[in-house]
């Protein structure tokens, strides 16, 4: 599947190769295999549990594979450990701030630790606080900050040693809708600015949209993978929308006169046609009932989430959390309980 | 932390402040022996940064060792007087007081690994490119450099205990200190490692640092003591730093030989008086031992 996507004349950024993770009995990443280019931005989808943490641990060395190999930046992941450590940049899911340090404190330390040379350290760490918008801010401890704060500075830091791969690991995780889309702002003006790749996770399906291309991530495997665009339009069905006078006589003249099984959703005739657009057309013609509204839209990232795990990602997160209950249960009461 | 919403992030989106150019590039060199040194230099130099930043951590670590030197040494003078042969208890206790106070200030400054963990910053200095053993060595040097400005507060309070200061003195004891104070936090990072959560780091070192301090010796003298006291003390790393000091403490004051005899009389395996520099290895050897120990532990942590 991804073989198709690899542009010949642009070096892959990341390559894995069947790449397992298992932790005692259980085999938390089963064999994936892809490929990103330089320059992209590729999203890691799924619900939590699903192995998309695992796998970046592995390819940022803080994991060692089970089986299995991948590169990063050029560099082999197992072998050349600290080439690739020098050439990835990292946003970790939990803050990993120092917060007795000022924002710039922190910055300075990890240009240091990275061995930046001095003498454009000071000009880095203000190009990537001004992206970030927190130049301002750069004497204030950073345990006076917000969350979204936090994590914007985290950004900033990832991308003081000019890193050729950043990994964002559920960047906007926990953040306020203003502040989700503000990191997004960050990420395209970056991408404008540096020739980076951006390798991140994410369980919100809005905020895929953004990326080149995403995994779709469940139980360990990849499920899918390809622009989201083009997953989208595999579904193949656009969602169909209408208002009519008589619901009834509607659902039975389409499934009369198309042989479509239509539904009411939410007070509204609703269902599913390969080509929507070109489908209302024919609607008004011969449906015979009169139409008062009609929508038409296409499948979401959810839906295709969902054509490929038969869950949607909310329900799979919570058989998650429901195993992971029943488990604790267990635990609690020595296995006595059914 | 507060999920308050972010006005910064409404001011800055889109804003055009920033030009539109390329960011300018840095490159990160090769790990190299410079690299190492340098990595060892930073976490060094964080945990002054945060020491300086923990204005009530300098005081509070000074309240238990004023406590036992002044309230502890003036209390039980009286009790003490027909034993000391006219020293002060508090001129006596002075050099096991030094030793504590360098221990429990070593003790926290490992417990910043723990720190570290659960507020995420060891993930920070794990995924960098460099040696897990530099982070390690690192923040022993730098525990034993706070614990040594601890460890001056006290040397500075000599006058008032009738110790003279002498420069010889002072030199000794400062030596004493940091090799006291870079084995203890050795083996507070090789234990904070393998701990979790702070809670259980502070029960632990409750368990461990409290009995170690009262069988040193830092309150009594070691010479007479009931058989299987002599077997713990002997066995207990700290006397081997707490004698060395009194031996240095007691060399500059002027004092009669029976008192000499009854409150210096030093360490012995088996009768045989053990010289204050094998003391000295012996806390260095522990030291490096545990250091190993605590690398070894920190370069498996996955």
């Amino acid at each position: 599947m991804s073989a198709s996507h690899t542009n010949g004349n642009v070096a892959a950024a990341i390559t894995v190769n069947d790449l397992v993770k298992t932790y005692g009995e259980v085999e938390a990443v089963r064999g994936v295999n892809f490929e990103v280019a330089t320059g992209e931005v590729f999203g890691f989808l799924g619900p939590n549990g699903a192995g998309k943490t695992t796998t970046i641990n592995m390819l940022c060395t803080l994991a060692k594979p089970s089986s299995g190999s991948a590169t990063v930046a050029g560099h082999d992941v197992v072998r050349e450990r600290d080439d690739v450590r020098r050439n990835i940049g990292l946003v970790f899911q939990d803050p990993t701030l120092d917060g007795y340090l000022t924002a710039q404190q922190n910055l300075k330390l990890h240009a240091e630790l990275y061995g930046v040379q001095s003498s454009l350290v000071a000009r880095r760490m203000q190009e990537v606080m001004e992206m970030v918008g927190l130049w301002e801010r750069k004497d204030s401890p950073v345990a006076t900050f917000s969350g979204g704060m936090r994590r914007r500075l985290e950004i900033a830091r990832g991308l003081m040693h000019s890193p050729r791969v950043l990994f964002l690991d559920e960047p906007t995780i926990g953040l306020d809708p203003q502040t989700r889309r503000s990191i997004w702002t960050y990420i395209g003006e970056l991408k404008e600015r540096e020739e980076i790749t951006i390798f991140m996770t994410t369980h919100y399906m809005d905020e895929a949209e953004w990326c080149d291309r995403i995994a779709i991530m469940d139980h360990g495997q990849i499920v899918a993978l390809d622009a989201p665009e083009t997953l989208k339009a595999q579904i193949g069905r656009d969602r169909v929308t209408i208002h009519t006078d008589d619901d009834q006589a509607t659902i039975a003249a389409l499934r009369e006169k198309f042989e479509i099984e239509a539904v009411i959703a939410e007070g509204a005739v609703t269902f599913g046609v390969p080509g929507g657009e070109q489908f209302v057309p024919r609607l008004f013609a011969e449906l015979g009932v009169p139409i008062r509204g009609v929508s038409v839209s296409r499948p979401t990232l959810d839906d295709v989430f969902m054509s490929y795990t038969g869950s949607t990602i909310r329900d799979a997160e919570e058989d998650q959390s429901k195993l992971k209950n029943r488990v604790m249960a267990q635990m609690m009461t020595g296995g006595r309980q059914r | 932390m507060s999920t308050i919403a972010d006005p910064q992030a409404l001011t800055t989106t889109g804003s055009p402040t920033a030009p539109k150019s390329p960011l300018v590039r840095v490159h990160v060199p090769q790990r190299s022996v410079w690299s190492e040194l340098r990595a060892i230099k930073i976490v060094w130099r964080r945990e002054l940064i945060r020491f300086r930043a923990d204005k009530l951590r300098i005081v509070t670590a000074l309240v238990q060792p004023l406590l036992f030197l002044f309230v502890l040494g003036a209390g039980l003078q009286s009790l003490a007087r027909a034993g000391t042969h006219g020293v002060a208890l508090k001129t006596f206790i002075y050099p096991g007081i030094l030793c504590i106070s360098v221990m429990f200030t070593a003790m926290f400054s490992a417990a910043s690994i723990v720190w570290d963990r659960e507020f995420g910053f060891l993930r920070e200095m794990m995924v960098a490119p460099v040696r897990r053993s530099s982070i390690v060595i690192g923040k022993c040097l730098g525990g034993a450099t706070v614990a040594c400005f601890q460890g001056l507060v006290i040397i500075a309070l000599a006058g008032l205990v009738k110790v003279p200061y002498t420069p010889l003195l002072i030199l000794g004891i400062f030596a004493l200190q940091l090799l006291l104070a870079f084995a203890i936090t050795a083996f507070g990072v090789m234990i904070a490692v393998r701990i979790k959560q702070m809670q259980s780091f502070m029960g632990v070192m409750q368990m461990i640092v409290m009995p170690m301090f009262f069988i040193s010796g830092a309150l009594f003298p070691v010479a007479g003591l009931p058989a299987w006291l002599t077997v713990l003390n002997r066995l207990d790393p700290l006397t081997y730093a707490v004698d060395p000091m009194r031996r240095l403490v007691f060399a500059s004051l002027t004092i009669s030989p029976a008192a000499r005899h009854a409150l210096d009389s030093g360490v012995t395996w088996w009768g045989w008086r053990v010289p204050g520099l094998l003391e000295a290895g012996v806390i260095l050897a522990l030291g490096l031992v545990m250091l190993s120990i605590a690398i070894w532990e920190f370069s498996a942590i996955e």
